[in-house]
C-alpha cells in the first residue's frame, strides 16, 4: 500500500486514490493539423519508464483533487515532483 | 538419488545468429521451437536476462481458453487451444493439460446478455461455448454459491468445456528441451542492453555478455518490452503493471473446473498438486517491481469467499506478482516494427499463458517470412494509427 501525500488532506492510503497515468499530457494545440500517427501518440502512447515517473492520482475518496506525484516504478518510492 | 538429466545445454553465445529472440519465457521458447519445427530455422538464440521461464511463465494462473468475443481474437486463441490439444504428444512431455471446463459467471442482467452474446459469437467462430443457468452452474460446480441472497447472485455462466489448465513449468521445459534438441542456443543470464541499427535495419544486439550479430531480432519480453523497444527508438502503446496471484495451502480435490467472475473479480482453479490458484486484476499503477499491494489481495479474497463460502478457513500460502504489458485494447501487438528485421510480440497483458503455442506459431511465421502470419495481421502495431482496434476488455475484463 502506497502512502500518497495529498496536498489538501496530507498523507493518505493508496486505496483512497484512483490512478490517472502519466502526468502532463496536454490536448493538442492544433488538433486539426495532427496526422493520424500524431493522434495515435496522443490517444494511445504513454511513457512507460523503468525508473522515475510523473503520474496523476485522483483523491477519489477524499477531497477529490487531482495531483501529480513522482514515483519510482521499481522501488515505488514517492518524492515531490521535480 | 542422482540429479536428473538436464533438459537443455547451457551454451555461451556465438558471435552471430540468423534470429535472436529476446526473452526466454513461454512465448520466446514457443517461437524458437516453431522457428525450427515449422520453418527449418535453427541458427537461433533465445536470450534470457534471468533464468528460463522465470518471469510471467512462472507467475501466471495457467488458465487456457479461447472464448473471446471478436473474430480476430477467437481465431488466434482458438488456434492456440487446438495446438494445446496436441502439444503433450508433439513435445513428448506430459504438460498436464486438463480440459476441465472454464466457467465465466454472470451476476447481473448486463452480464447475462454479454455472456449469451459471447456464446453466440463463439459458436459462429467454431469455438465451443454453452450457456448455463444458475441451477446448471450449481450442477456443474456444486461449491459455487448460487444463492439468490448473495450480494452478487450467480444468474448463469458461459461454459467452455475445452478450456482448462496446464502445468506451466512443464510447458516451458518441454519447449526448451525440443528447441535445444534442434540446436537452438538457450542463453540464460544474458541481458539485452541495446541494439545496433544501421540504415533502418537491426544488425546486432548488445548484451551483458557482449555483442551478438543477428539477421533478425524478435522481442518476446512481456512487461519489459517497452524498455527494450525504447532502446531501439520505437515507442509502443504499452503500460506495465503488476498482476498478482496467489496459492492456498494444499487441499484435497474440491474444485474440478476453472471459475472466473469479472463482476466479483476473481478467478480460481485447483492445481493438480492441490493448491487453489487465484488471481484477479492488475494493481492500478505502472510498475516493474514484481510485487503488488496487499489490499488488492484482500479484495480478491473477499471476492473468492463471496463465490465459495466453503473456502472461508483456507489459508493463503504464497502471493506474488508478475509484470504484465497492457495494451489500449487488451489485445496483443504482433508483427513488424518501423525497424527492419526487428519484430515485436507483446501486449498480451494479463492473458498470455493460454496463447503460448499460438503466439509462438504465428510469431515464428512472421519472423521467418518477414510477413505477418494471417492470424497476426489484425494485431499489427498499425492498428493504433488506423483505429482498427480489437477491443477485448469485455471478454478479458479482469481475468484473461
Amino acid at each position: 500500500m502506497l502512502l500518497i501525500d495529498c496536498p489538501h488532506c496530507g498523507p493518505r492510503d493508496e486505496n483512497e486514490f484512483r490512478y490517472g497515468g502519466q502526468a502532463g499530457i496536454a490536448y493538442p494545440e492544433r488538433p486539426a493539423e495532427l496526422t493520424d500517427d500524431e493522434w495515435a501518440g496522443y490517444v494511445f502512447r504513454r511513457d512507460n519508464p523503468k525508473g522515475w515517473f510523473h503520474e496523476r492520482w485522483f483523491h477519489a475518496h477524499g477531497c477529490r483533487v487531482w495531483l501529480t506525484v513522482e514515483r519510482h516504478t521499481v522501488t515505488h518510492e514517492i518524492r515531490k515532483p521535480r | 538419488m542422482t540429479h536428473p538429466d538436464f533438459l537443455w545445454r547451457d551454451p555461451d553465445p556465438k558471435p552471430s545468429y540468423d534470429v535472436v529472440i529476446v526473452g526466454g519465457g513461454g512465448h520466446g521458447l514457443a517461437t524458437a521451437y516453431y522457428l525450427a519445427a515449422n520453418h527449418g530455422l535453427t541458427n537461433v538464440a533465445v536470450l534470457e536476462k534471468g533464468w528460463l521461464a522465470g518471469g510471467n511463465m512462472a507467475r501466471n494462473t495457467t488458465i487456457i481458453r479461447s472464448n473471446y468475443l471478436w473474430d480476430e481474437s477467437a481465431a488466434i486463441y482458438e488456434h492456440s487451444l487446438k495446438l494445446w490439444e496436441g502439444l503433450s504428444e508433439e513435445l513428448d512431455y506430459d504438460l498436464m493439460f486438463s480440459q476441465r471446463g472454464v466457467l465465466n459467471l454472470a451476476h447481473s442482467l448486463g452480464d447475462v446478455r454479454e455472456g449469451r452474446r459471447r456464446v453466440n459469437a463463439n459458436r459462429l467462430n467454431g469455438v465451443d461455448a454453452e450457456w448455463l443457468d444458475a441451477d446448471e452452474v450449481r450442477k456443474f460446480c456444486p461449491i459455487v454459491n448460487v444463492s439468490s441472497s448473495a450480494r452478487h447472485p450467480v444468474l448463469g455462466a458461459t461454459l467452455q468445456r475445452r478450456g482448462g489448465i496446464a502445468k506451466h513449468d512443464h510447458v516451458a521445459w518441454a519447449l526448451a528441451r525440443k528447441a535445444d534438441a534442434y540446436g537452438i542456443d538457450l542463453i540464460q543470464g544474458c541481458e539485452v542492453t541495446g541494439f545496433d541499427i544501421e540504415g533502418g535495419r537491426v544488425r546486432a544486439v548488445r548484451t551483458s555478455r557482449g555483442r551478438i550479430a543477428a539477421g533478425k531480432v524478435a522481442l518476446a519480453s512481456a512487461g519489459h518490452t517497452s524498455v527494450l523497444a525504447e532502446r531501439a527508438g520505437i515507442p509502443l502503446p504499452l503500460q506495465s503493471h503488476p498482476l498478482q496471484a496467489l496459492v492456498s495451502e494444499l487441499l484435497e480435490p474440491v474444485l474440478d473446473c476453472v471459475v472466473m467472475s469479472n463482476a466479483v473479480h476473481v478467478y480460481v482453479s485447483q492445481a493438480h498438486k492441490g493448491e487453489l490458484v487465484m488471481g484477479a486484476g492488475i494493481d492500478a499503477y505502472n510498475s516493474y517491481g514484481q510485487r503488488g499491494a496487499f489490499h488488492v489481495i484482500e479484495a480478491q479474497m473477499a471476492a473468492a469467499l463471496e463465490l465459495f463460502p466453503i473456502f472461508s478457513r483456507v489459508r493463503v500460502l504464497r502471493t506474488w506478482a508478475g509484470i504484465v504489458d497492457v495494451s489500449p485494447d487488451a489485445s496483443p501487438i504482433i508483427g513488424r516494427t518501423p525497424v527492419e528485421g526487428l519484430y515485436v510480440n507483446a501486449g498480451w497483458g494479463t492473458g498470455g499463458f493460454k496463447a503460448t503455442p499460438g503466439s509462438g506459431w504465428v510469431y515464428a511465421h512472421t519472423i521467418a517470412h518477414d510477413e505477418p502470419h494471417p492470424l497476426a495481421v489484425p494485431f499489427a502495431l498499425e492498428r493504433f494509427t488506423t483505429g482498427a482496434l480489437i477491443d477485448e476488455h469485455g471478454a478479458a475484463a479482469v481475468a484473461h
